[in-house]
């Protein structure tokens, strides 16, 4: 369909695609990005959450002209039960500042427009085309993808994988593992709109301030997952997500989780009377530093969700997406310019560059953390959070019992489900797990 | 048999834009007498319940309603349950908000 050759194809335009065409592009490459989509971001799902700092290193003014909803001011952190939950909350003044750090935005709109981007800097994106297959010669190196479009091969140096969690080409081709039900997390979401004034009054908030809430407990029943809820200007994001793996052995099903979570009642007051418009699931990487595929190879790199890219205790993934992308494109541009070919021994320079930035230290960081939360799941999402609860109201309420006597029963409440042992070993392997 | 089954997935799967590629599903059932473990397990776990089971107790799907999570594949690709591709370019679900 297309004879002329690109320097590069980027396959996908979600966050990690776009950052790498974008950069590409911006240095003088010619590029070529497919997207399976409408327009980018028709099927893409995220929170959302935008990072600005990754996204000023992409594109300084963005704020100027990028559809984003609200700064965020204040983060809760819920921990729940079934009728009940502690909070944590940090709110502070310090985030109405000129340059806000974090947005809520809407991936669908927001995608739209960083593609716009892409374009005008001057690659060439098609759009309603999906990448088949890649492309090798016969000493195996990638040199393009086949698409479903008529006498759709199209060669290049070097093929940008951004094609998200599920992408299929790199799988299919062996360039990495196809992920696991314990490496992924199925999340639902569920949009509702309700008038400005009435999120404003609910959450507690003036103009464009935004809030986000993390809930985790007795709502994923169990399972290794989370809840959450964010304002935008006229909408609500609201979901929860739990490991595949966990839904496979439970039997629950996501809608039902999503059901509950909406009736609980910290939950049902912000939402009420909301009109929902989408009905949206997508997979997480959970698997952290130890489920990193192979980065680079013979004519070929691997960027974004793909990569499994995703620090799941920060619920940070779009930002390591930005990250890595534009990182890849630009290890690619130096390969270009020095006028090396494409090969696995020039592209580690990308693996090199990235094992320097936040992307690999942070996930580095946390390396232990996907496995003992999988393993003592029961223990963090449903016995602690009943346990806290209930140690709360025994706190707070006044009945005229003493309160050495109330302490005692708390103390007593948690050895009794965890022991002494239990509880000692889940707090040292948390702590080393966290450091 | 519990609360979950009264929750109708139909309804939230109706506020969603698709585009069907009508006749070309892009996931298909292996055939099958008895499903497998993780063919049963899809009823549940897929979000838009696009798997249902037919009178003579055989896994069946039907992807119009499909949000392209990717689920299924990672439960039943690799025992060869199911085919799994992405929707034909420009086809499928079309998310407005995402």
């Amino acid at each position: 369909m297309i004879q002329e050759r690109f320097d590069a194809i980027v396959v996908g335009a979600g966050m990690a695609g776009n950052a790498a065409a974008l950069t590409m592009a911006e240095r003088g490459m010619k590029v070529l990005q497919l997207e399976r989509g409408e327009y980018a971001g028709s099927k893409n799902v995220q929170g959302a959450i935008l990072y600005a700092d990754m996204m000023e290193k992409l594109i300084p003014d963005f704020r100027e002209d990028a559809p984003l909803e609200r700064h965020l001011v204040e983060q809760r952190f819920w921990m729940m039960d079934d009728r009940s939950h502690v909070g944590m909350h940090y709110r502070s003044e310090d985030f109405n500042e000129e340059r806000p750090n974090r947005y809520t935005i809407i991936r669908a709109q927001f995608d739209k427009w960083f593609s716009s981007k892409v374009r005008e800097a001057g690659a060439t994106v098609l759009y309603e085309t999906t990448a088949t297959e890649l492309v090798r010669d016969n000493y195996g190196k990638v040199r393009g993808v086949r698409t479903d479009r008529r006498d759709g091969e199209i060669q290049a140096d070097v093929v940008v994988l951004a094609e998200g969690v599920n992408g299929l080409l790199g799988t299919r081709a062996g360039l990495r593992a196809r992920p696991t039900p314990d490496k992924v997390a199925l999340a639902v979401k569920e949009m509702h709109f309700l008038p400005r004034e009435t999120i404003e009054a609910r959450f507690n908030l003036k103009d464009d301030e935004g809030v986000v809430i993390e809930a985790a407990g007795t709502i994923s029943r169990g399972m290794t997952g989370m809840g959450f809820i964010y304002a935008n200007k006229e909408s609500i994001s609201l979901g929860i997500g739990c490991l595949v793996a966990d839904f496979q052995r439970t039997g629950e099903t996501p809608y039902g989780l999503l059901d509950h979570f909406k009736k609980h009642p910290s939950v049902a007051s912000l939402i009420a009377g909301s009109e929902v418009k989408e009905y949206s699931a997508h997979l997480i990487p959970e698997g952290g530093y130890r489920a990193i595929p192979q980065l680079y190879g013979e004519g070929w790199v691997v960027v974004g969700d793909a990569a499994q890219f995703n620090n799941a205790v920060h619920r940070e993934g779009s930002n390591l997406a930005m990250t890595s992308g534009r990182i890849a494109a630009e290890a690619i541009s130096q390969v270009k310019s020095r006028r090396d070919g494409m090969t696995a021994k020039n592209l580690s320079l990308y693996k090199k560059m990235l094992d320097e930035s936040f992307v690999i230290k942070d996930l580095k960081k946390y390396k232990d953390l996907p496995r003992l939360m999988h393993t003592n799941c029961q223990s963090f999402f449903l016995t602690y959070p009943q346990l806290v609860s209930r140690a709360m109201q025994n706190f707070v309420r006044v009945d005229g019992t003493p309160k050495v006597d109330k302490e005692k029963v708390t103390i007593k409440s948690f050895v009794k489900a965890r022991s002494w042992t239990g509880l000692f070993g889940d707090a040292v392997r948390f702590a080393r797990a966290w450091r | 048999m519990n609360a979950e089954q009264s929750v109708r997935v139909e309804d939230k799967l109706y506020y969603n834009r698709y585009l069907v590629d009508v006749g070309r599903p892009h996931v298909k059932v292996r055939r099958h007498t008895t499903p497998s473990p993780q063919l049963l397990a899809l009823l549940r776990a897929c979000p838009a319940r696009c798997y249902e089971l037919n009178d003579k107790g055989q896994v069946e799907v039907a992807v119009d309603g499909c949000i392209e999570c990717g689920t299924c594949r990672v439960i039943a690709e690799p025992t060869g349950d199911i085919e799994w591709n992405y929707p034909r370019g420009g086809y499928g679900v079309l998310f407005k908000f995402g």
